[in-house]
């Protein structure tokens, strides 16, 4: 895939997680060259991993992982050459209700005390419009890897820092983590704002 | 099975009183032990998840049983009591067999009251088949404690006066020797059936022959 098409002021540039093109956001309102763009970030504490598991009846258990880490680089050359290491630490899940919380990191879901992340490595990194892209990579979780795939909106840019909306439906009981269903779906549903940091 | 059987009549219980009985008398004991199991040992907590949802399926169950043998109490002939027993014991044992279907609703209701106010807000998912909503309770840790609290108190209750009801059903069998416990095994029309054909007096009428 190119990322440099026509004319260099509607140069897009895409990354792994990133897509840049015509945004609304000032931030990017002058669409960034490649050169640009292309670079590797760090994530920063600022962004959330938020998550959502339907339940019957309606609503659902929300929360967030507090504590995680990961890095991204997105290619001068070629999108699709583009990567993303992504770690997050089960422990600092929150949902307001500390017993569901225990629940989480017992031996019933996460089990923090044998498995302390859950990580993710992408493989394959592919444009979907002007601003969105397709992430597909390795996700690890409880000693089960599998193959993933995330949509990334780009949110903003600037030259020191870019973000995203990250979304993706992640079945739980492949990594052996089905306990509760049907009363809880075995869909988790992520939605995550990472932001990323020059390096 | 004839039709006549399956109602009470003054000489004993018809199939759905006993049927009843049996089948509440089966999941009270199911779920008090698993009452006891979830919240008293120490076990895998998926285990326990899915413990917690058996109970709470098999306890909407119980309640629903209940209510129709509470009905069913309030509407249907009452046998004539056991010919051996005096004043003081029928009145014992009816005042038993009130605080017994009683607390069959209480227990239940309760426990729903413990799922409704719970913060965990887990929602009864009957079977896996049909949601039960919440009763219209608010939630806090506060309110959950309390309805805890009551469940077990009455649960306990309960398992005492389901002894107390046990023993006097296997001390009237056992040492008293009349038909107490057997007519809530056969109905009344075999009774009369078996008792015409034995001959026998109406105190060991039902008892097997040796």
């Amino acid at each position: 895939m190119t990322l440099r098409l026509q004319s260099p002021t509607k140069t897009i540039a895409f990354t792994l997680l990133l897509a840049l093109g015509s945004m609304p956001s000032p931030a990017a309102a002058a669409a960034p060259d490649l050169a640009d763009a292309a670079g590797n970030y760090g994530i920063t504490p600022a962004s959330r991993i938020h998550f959502t598991v339907a339940q019957a009846g309606g609503g659902g258990i929300v929360g967030n992982f507090a504590r995680f880490s990961g890095s991204f680089r997105i290619d001068r050359n070629d999108v699709g050459h583009s990567t993303v290491e992504f770690t997050l630490y089960p422990e600092s899940v929150k949902t307001g209700e500390k017993r569901i919380e225990d629940f989480l990191k017992s031996s019933a879901v996460f089990d923090t005390a044998n498995y302390n992340t859950v990580t993710f490595r992408s493989t394959n990194v592919k444009q979907t419009g002007p601003d969105t892209a397709a992430v597909e990579g390795t996700l690890t979780a409880r000693g089960t890897s599998r193959k993933e795939r995330f949509s990334v909106t780009l949110l903003d840019w600037n030259r020191a820092s870019i973000a995203f909306n990250i979304r993706g439906n992640i079945h739980r009981s492949p990594y052996g983590m089905d306990v509760g269903t049907p009363i809880y779906s075995n869909v988790v549903e992520f939605d995550m704002n990472i932001k990323g940091q020059r390096r | 099975m004839g039709s006549d059987m399956l109602r009470n009549d003054k000489a004993g219980f018809g199939w759905i009183t006993i049927v009843l009985h049996w089948a509440i008398a089966a999941l009270i004991l199911a779920l008090l032990g698993l009452g006891f199991v979830m919240r008293r040992t120490a076990i895998d907590p998926a285990l326990q998840f899915s413990l917690y949802q058996w109970h709470k399926s098999l306890g909407f169950t119980a309640l629903g049983l209940a209510t129709i043998r509470a009905l069913w109490h309030l509407i249907e002939v009452r046998p004539r009591p056991s010919a051996s027993l005096n004043a003081l014991e029928r009145r014992a044992a009816s005042a038993t067999h009130a605080v017994l279907i009683v607390l069959a609703l209480a227990v239940p209701l309760a426990g729903w009251a413990v799922a409704s106010t719970s913060t965990l807000n887990i929602p009864s998912f009957y079977f896996n088949w049909i949601v039960i909503p919440h009763l219209p309770m608010a939630k806090s840790v506060a309110a959950e404690d309390l309805w805890t609290l009551v469940h077990m108190t009455l649960a306990y209750l309960l398992l005492g006066f389901v002894a107390l009801h046990v023993l006097a059903a296997l001390y009237h069998h056992f040492a008293r020797r009349d038909d107490v416990l057997v007519r809530m095994l056969q109905t009344g029309s075999h009774q009369r059936a078996s008792s015409q054909a034995a001959g026998s007096d109406p105190v060991t009428v039902g008892r097997k022959k040796p």
